[in-house]
């Protein structure tokens, strides 16, 4: 390979690993039967894979993640899709302010976002409840459902819209049938990257959560601080692969639906 | 008295201070092909894009059948429309492509299979009907396109230069099908180009747009032979121009006094009177060369270049005290660059416009 070739791979190759050798540090720790997360494995047993599904508050706290990364998933995808397409109207003084504002969650701090969520929430008596929670989460999950909707739109010729309205489609005929199918794939990216955030939250969750709504990722959070157990690492499994999981399918979906549309 | 099925009645289109169609009067006959031809931003798609109702007017009145349509949304018009991008739905097989119009109108599924069918027997197109349009060359989509907006008989099609992105030979194949379509059907096509041969091989009369005003709208003949502007003249294939003034008339034929003095006879029209600055026209292949000169309206010219094209020679000529072209056949190979001859315009082929 000549030299112009070869320092960009080896630099691939470098981010690569920067980025997944710790989780394939922490992934095999998952399967370990000892009581604590160290090398070497004594040996391989799914003993903490049992724990977290017979253990009521492990139990719980998937159930909890679950119920509020579902919720956040669909109110956020049908806000944030609504959002994008609205937005497509380009009016003067109102499109460009109104799209910041709808962006704003992905630069303000959790802390500051929680902090005052909790007063308002008290408020509304909206404190340790799961709406309140996916309600939180769909205020973080909003702006990237809408950056990965809007994009999937822009790439939309426009003339498809006004040639199904002179084929007879009304306005939601044309969203039923041209608009929204086109814009599939960038809703389902959306969608999936709005489960993944709400799976990942911590800060929301510790500001606003109740006992009955802690997730996973709060329950591991916890886990750290008390009894550093190989459950965490067996969690933390079950996140990866749900991602990657949920991904692929993105992907597959992707290929089918916006295989032929570029 | 002509049947109009469609009349733009005053209609001006703005943008800020820009007038993109100016207080446009025209009327469509019904079942005719008329061309909407100018040169980019004559406004000749925004009238097309306003009878789709994909734009509103903001002044004067469009008439369907007698009937304002102004508030009527497009996708109640009832109008087929193919673009220029094809605009064919990528999610969608070819043949769904072409169901859509009628399963927007709540078609039964025998009955869509069979028009569907027929549609695309119609484009020749048949064995493609499970393709995505991905799948097919760009005149095969502008073919789905086409059969997309008559598959539910429209009575209208308006076609925004539906073959702009074809290649040549395909271009010149797709014109004649759609001639034959339009023959076939009785359909009134109002079809949108900036290319003027395209517009004179198709239609039945054409509009020839300058800076959204209609200059002049006619048969292609008409157009051709006789031009109302100079914008029409120049735009509408090749010509000469000479510069003049109406020195007097014999019977059906004027005189006009060249700007270097020369004389000449011209077929005469009404409203020509002595003294008038007028613009003599006379197309390339209407001009005669000849060694001797001939009887009358024969000037000496040089010939200062003479170009192969294949089936005719491109002859660019000095005379007169300005340049001219002509186009000959074969023969003209003969003539060396600096040649004197004599150019010779038959009055019946020269026409007079305004300056």
């Amino acid at each position: 390979m000549r030299p112009g070739k070869l320092i960009p791979a080896v630099f691939g190759l470098l981010a690569v690993s920067f980025l997944l050798l710790p989780l394939l540090v922490i992934l095999p720790l998952a399967f370990t039967s000892s009581l604590f997360l160290i090398y070497p494995i004594p040996s391989f047993s799914l003993r903490w894979f049992d724990v977290l599904v017979t253990n009521p508050v492990w139990r719980a706290a998937i159930v909890n993640s679950l119920i509020i990364g579902i919720g956040t998933t669909i109110l956020s995808t049908v806000l944030g899709g609504l959002a994008s397409l609205g937005l497509r109207e380009k009016l003067r003084f109102v499109s460009a302010p109104l799209s910041t504002l709808f962006l704003l969650p992905m630069v303000v701090p959790a802390v500051v976002l929680g902090v005052g969520l909790q007063i308002l929430y008290a408020r509304f008596g909206l404190s340790s409840t799961y709406l309140g929670m996916i309600i939180a989460h769909t205020v973080i999950a909003i702006p990237l459902v809408m950056v990965s909707v809007t994009n999937s739109l822009q790439g939309m010729d426009s003339r498809l819209e006004l040639a199904a309205a002179s084929l007879g489609a009304g306005p939601a005929a044309t969203l039923l049938h041209v608009t929204l199918p086109l814009a599939m794939p960038g809703i389902l990216t959306g969608a999936v990257l709005a489960f993944a955030v709400s799976l990942d939250e911590v800060v929301l969750n510790i500001f606003l959560a109740g006992p009955g709504q802690r997730t996973i990722a709060r329950q591991m959070f916890a886990e750290l601080r008390d009894n550093i157990s190989p459950a965490i690492a067996a969690a933390a499994f079950l996140f990866i692969a749900g991602t990657i999981v949920l991904m692929a399918l993105v992907l597959l979906m992707r290929r089918r639906v916006g295989g032929t549309a570029s | 008295m002509a049947d109009f099925h469609i009349r733009l009645d005053g209609v001006t289109k703005t943008y800020g201070s820009l007038r993109v169609v100016d207080n446009l009067r025209l009327d469509i006959i019904r079942g005719e092909f008329l061309s909407l031809l100018g040169p980019s931003g004559s406004g000749k798609t925004t009238i097309l894009m306003m009878l789709a109702g994909f734009q509103d007017a903001s002044e004067g009145t469009i008439y369907v059948d007698g009937n304002m349509i102004n508030d009527i949304p497009s996708h109640k018009r009832n109008m087929g429309v193919v673009f220029q991008s094809y605009a064919l739905f990528p999610h969608m097989s070819v043949a769904q492509n072409v169901a859509f119009p009628l399963k927007m109108r709540g078609f039964g599924r025998s009955d869509i299979r069979e028009r569907v069918e027929r549609a695309l027997d119609m484009v020749q197109l048949s064995t493609m009907k499970d393709r995505k349009p991905s799948q097919l060359s760009g005149g095969q989509q502008q073919r789905v396109a086409l059969a997309r907006a008559l598959v539910f008989e429209p009575g209208v099609v308006l076609m925004d230069e539906p073959l702009g992105a074809l290649d040549k030979q395909l271009r010149e194949q797709m014109q004649l099908d759609i001639r034959e379509l339009h023959a076939r059907l009785g359909l009134t096509i109002v079809f949108v180009t900036h290319d003027q041969s395209e517009a004179l091989t198709m239609s039945d009369r054409i509009a020839v747009f300058n800076k959204g005003r209609i200059e002049q709208i006619d048969t292609p003949r008409m157009i051709y032979d006789h031009p109302a502007t100079r914008f029409v003249a120049e735009f509408i294939g090749e010509t000469n121009l000479m510069e003049g003034e109406i020195a007097g008339r014999e019977g059906d034929e004027a005189m006009v006094r060249l700007s270097d003095g020369c004389m000449m006879r011209v077929r005469a029209r009404d409203g020509l009177e002595r003294g008038a600055k007028v613009l003599v026209t006379i197309r390339p292949e209407k001009v005669e060369l000849s060694d001797p000169p001939a009887a009358a309206n024969s000037f000496p010219v040089t010939v200062s270049d003479t170009i192969y094209q294949g089936d005719h020679f491109r002859v660019q000529l000095q005379g007169a005290g300005q340049r001219f072209i002509a186009r000959r056949d074969r023969r003209a190979a003969e003539w060396p660059q600096g040649a004197r001859l004599h150019a010779t315009f038959a009055a019946d082929d020269c026409w007079v416009i305004a300056p």
